[in-house]
């Protein structure tokens, strides 16, 4: 039985040390999402001259940056010692050394942002400028995961040598690949950090060129969305046709996708400065074009998944056309967490694909629309599926079980989250396409009309955001008893099969040379007529502001 | 590779629409001209006072029923030395630069909507099609009042 299997002690430890970090971020992060609903409509001010936009700052940063991080990598350990046996010794004392790196990392950027040295956004756009401990802060973050990738990608490259395998388990590939365009993007907000906004900070330099610093964040933030939401995929791919008693559609055609993604997520990042001078129209809609093309994968994963789900209820006796949507496991909370993020993605990337249209973006660019839109994706989708993991990740790395109890308590934690974001996203869909501003405290800007329209929107954002703290709440709670309370045993850690009828993986999917090949060529099209003009055009730089 | 019947059908579909809707967006943008705001033009952010037009912003006639609207983003106004009355009917010219930080410059009801990012200057043009109250404000995080930042725009009959 491979499900017997059991990840080592050791490495189960090194995950957890990850997941209780990525949790404790959720219920920090989560206070300060409740408290900016209450600001903006009105119903509260803050105490203790606590800023707007400093929580704001707190809230993007744990909730965007810490939680996924951690989460995606401590997820990531677990999976890969899973399929691919115990970490060896070096890359598993390099996985603890990204850890300390990154969480003193994260406890000096949070440092800054407490002391109100850094209220800039977790964008941090120039030329606002936080202290240079903030942004050192987020450099020493950004090398620890660095660390933890070079771990996994030691670990898959000792497993492959030692087994002499030319195709590696599914999880551990797509675990290497998340990180390997990880790598790839985050190069950009590395330079931009390194060369640009440290030395302007500490005032070795006096002038920053804004244009090319927004154009390197932006190369980082949005294959940043694809970092979060890949190992939602894994999940859904791997782990979810197992839960359900199914099997994996296709090995290469979900190898095929992940590889898209890395082709497809990096040269896209014009599509959120579409509205921005100094670059021209053309290297815009190009940029716009390759956006759209991570729309194929998206698809391919829509079919695959439905697929198993069709197949998988069928094999259960399922009759009709859609008899066997009512056959999978609803109660199941590994399954019935994903699957509402899965279903939620459907509305949350029609909105994107909305966002990246060219001159449409223009009724919708930084209004409250795009919070909207990014709750749905990161913070429901991509979310609710790691809760869904960590359900049985949690009791599986410590030695507990998922009570039937604690599927229902997980199932209306759920339920919950669905209905809070139902008032809240929808509430911020609407009244941005009304022109409601994102990023922005209560006002009414001299009762003008207009704004005062906005308000009862704002409060349907804050009961729905309310709902959503008492989710976060029971989801501690969960969480909590997953790590220490629960009954003692043995929880499985699902990881599906290939169904029989699948065709043999192709070798040339794990070309690692070859896909970085084309993924740098595309990279440099898009990218390096329009960066040279942004450097030999530039106007006379920028000094720094504390507008805060 | 094999694929599923059904999933090539799915594909091709799929990846059919994709095509004729980026062939829509960019006939409207390139044929009909409707690229997003893109202007190249740039100036030194330190010396905005000093840099026409911009060293006198505020509201210019410059034909029949048409105008310029020169506005200077500060934290946290939009400077104009005119009270902005526009008359019902008439194209405007926003010509906006920063002398600060990064600004956004969006009317709402509107799709005026654009990014002011210091040594650049940006411009949109729209019609004014019906006589109201509209608002000009920042919806970028531009520091502590960034909700304080909007000025009112009238269209007068």
């Amino acid at each position: 039985m491979k499900n017997e299997l059991v990840v080592d002690r050791n490495d189960a430890k090194l995950s957890m040390a990850h997941l209780y970090i990525a949790f404790a971020a959720v219920l920090l992060g989560g206070i300060a999402g409740l408290l900016q609903t209450l600001v903006r409509s009105g119903t509260i001010q803050l105490p203790a001259g606590i800023g707007y936009y400093q929580l704001l700052t707190a809230h993007g940063i744990l909730l965007a940056l810490v939680f996924t991080t951690y989460f995606i990598i401590g997820f990531f350990y677990a999976g890969m010692s899973r399929t691919m046996g115990k970490f060896y010794d070096q890359p598993y004392r390099l996985g603890w050394l990204g850890y300390i790196v990154m969480t003193i990392g994260t406890a000096l950027t949070t440092v800054m942002v407490l002391l109100n040295e850094g209220t800039v956004l977790y964008t941090f756009y120039a030329p606002l400028k936080a202290s240079p401990w903030f942004y050192i802060g987020l450099t020493l973050f950004i090398v620890g995961t660095w660390l933890a990738g070079g771990a996994m990608c030691h670990q898959y490259y000792i497993w492959k040598k030692v087994t002499h395998k030319k195709i590696s388990p599914l999880f551990s590939f797509m675990a290497v690949m998340t990180m390997v365009l990880w790598f790839v993007a985050t190069i950009g907000v590395a330079v931009s950090v390194i060369f640009q906004f440290i030395p302007w900070s500490f005032g070795w330099v006096d002038e920053i060129n804004i244009l090319l610093s927004r154009t390197l964040f932006w190369y980082f933030g949005h294959p940043l969305v694809y970092f979060w939401l890949l190992p939602a995929y894994v999940c859904w791919y791997v782990i979810i046709p197992e839960i359900i008693g199914g099997k994996i559609f296709s090995d290469s055609l979900a190898r095929l996708s992940f590889v898209l993604f890395l082709l497809f997520s990096i040269p896209v990042g014009f599509h959120h400065q579409l509205l921005e001078s100094g670059i021209s129209p053309f290297w815009k809609y190009l940029q716009v074009v390759l956006t759209f093309m991570v729309i194929v994968p998206s698809l391919m994963t829509a079919f695959s998944l439905f697929a198993t789900f069709e197949i998988a209820g069928r094999k259960k006796g399922a009759k009709g056309l859609f008899g066997w949507f009512r056959a999978l496991p609803w109660k199941d909370a590994r399954f019935f967490a994903p699957m509402v993020g899965m279903l939620i993605f459907i509305p949350a990337g029609a909105g994107g694909i909305i966002n990246a249209s060219n001159q449409m973006n223009q009724i919708v660019h930084n209004t409250l629309w795009v919070t909207g839109h990014f709750h749905l994706t990161v913070a429901s989708s991509v979310a609710l599926t790691f809760f869904g993991i960590a359900y049985w990740l949690i009791p599986h790395l410590t030695g507990r079980v998922l009570t039937g109890r604690m599927h229902q308590i997980a199932n209306l934690q759920t339920i919950l989250w669905a209905v809070g974001m139902f008032f809240m996203s929808g509430a911020m869909h609407t009244v941005g396409l009304l022109g409601a501003p994102r990023r922005t405290a209560y006002t009414t800007y001299q009762e003008h009309p207009d704004a005062l329209g906005w308000i009862p929107y704002e409060v349907t954002m804050a009961v729905g955001g309310s709902i959503l703290f008492i989710a976060i709440l029971l989801l501690i709670y969960i969480i909590t008893d997953l790590a220490f309370f629960a009954p003692k045993g043995k929880e499985d850690f699902p990881i599906g099969e290939v169904a029989e009828a699948a065709e043999k993986t192709p070798v040339i999917l794990e070309n690692w040379r070859l896909w970085l090949g084309i993924a740098t060529v595309l990279i440099l099209v898009a990218y390096i007529v329009p960066v040279i003009h942004m450097i030999e055009h530039a106007p006379p730089g920028s000094p720094g502001y504390k507008f805060w | 590779m094999h694929m599923h019947k059904l999933e090539r059908l799915w594909l091709m579909i799929g990846s059919g629409a994709l095509i004729l809707f980026l062939m829509v967006i960019g006939v409207n943008a390139f044929a009909m001209g409707h690229t997003p705001p893109s202007d190249s033009e740039i100036l030194d952010p330190t010396q905005v006072d000093l840099t026409a037009p911009f060293d006198d912003p505020g509201l210019k006639k410059i034909g029949e029923n048409e105008y310029e609207l020169v506005l200077v983003a500060q934290a946290f106004t939009f400077q104009s030395n005119d009270e902005i009355k526009i008359p019902e009917g008439a194209t405007v010219h926003f010509k906006v630069t920063s002398k600060d930080v990064v600004h956004g410059f969006q009317i709402p009801k509107t799709n005026v909507n654009m990014m002011i990012t210091p040594g650049h200057i940006n411009t949109i043009t729209h019609t004014f099609d019906e006589a109201g109250q509209f608002l000009i404000l920042c919806n970028e995080y531009c520091g502590v009042g960034h909700q304080a930042m909007g000025v009112p725009l009238e269209v007068i009959k």
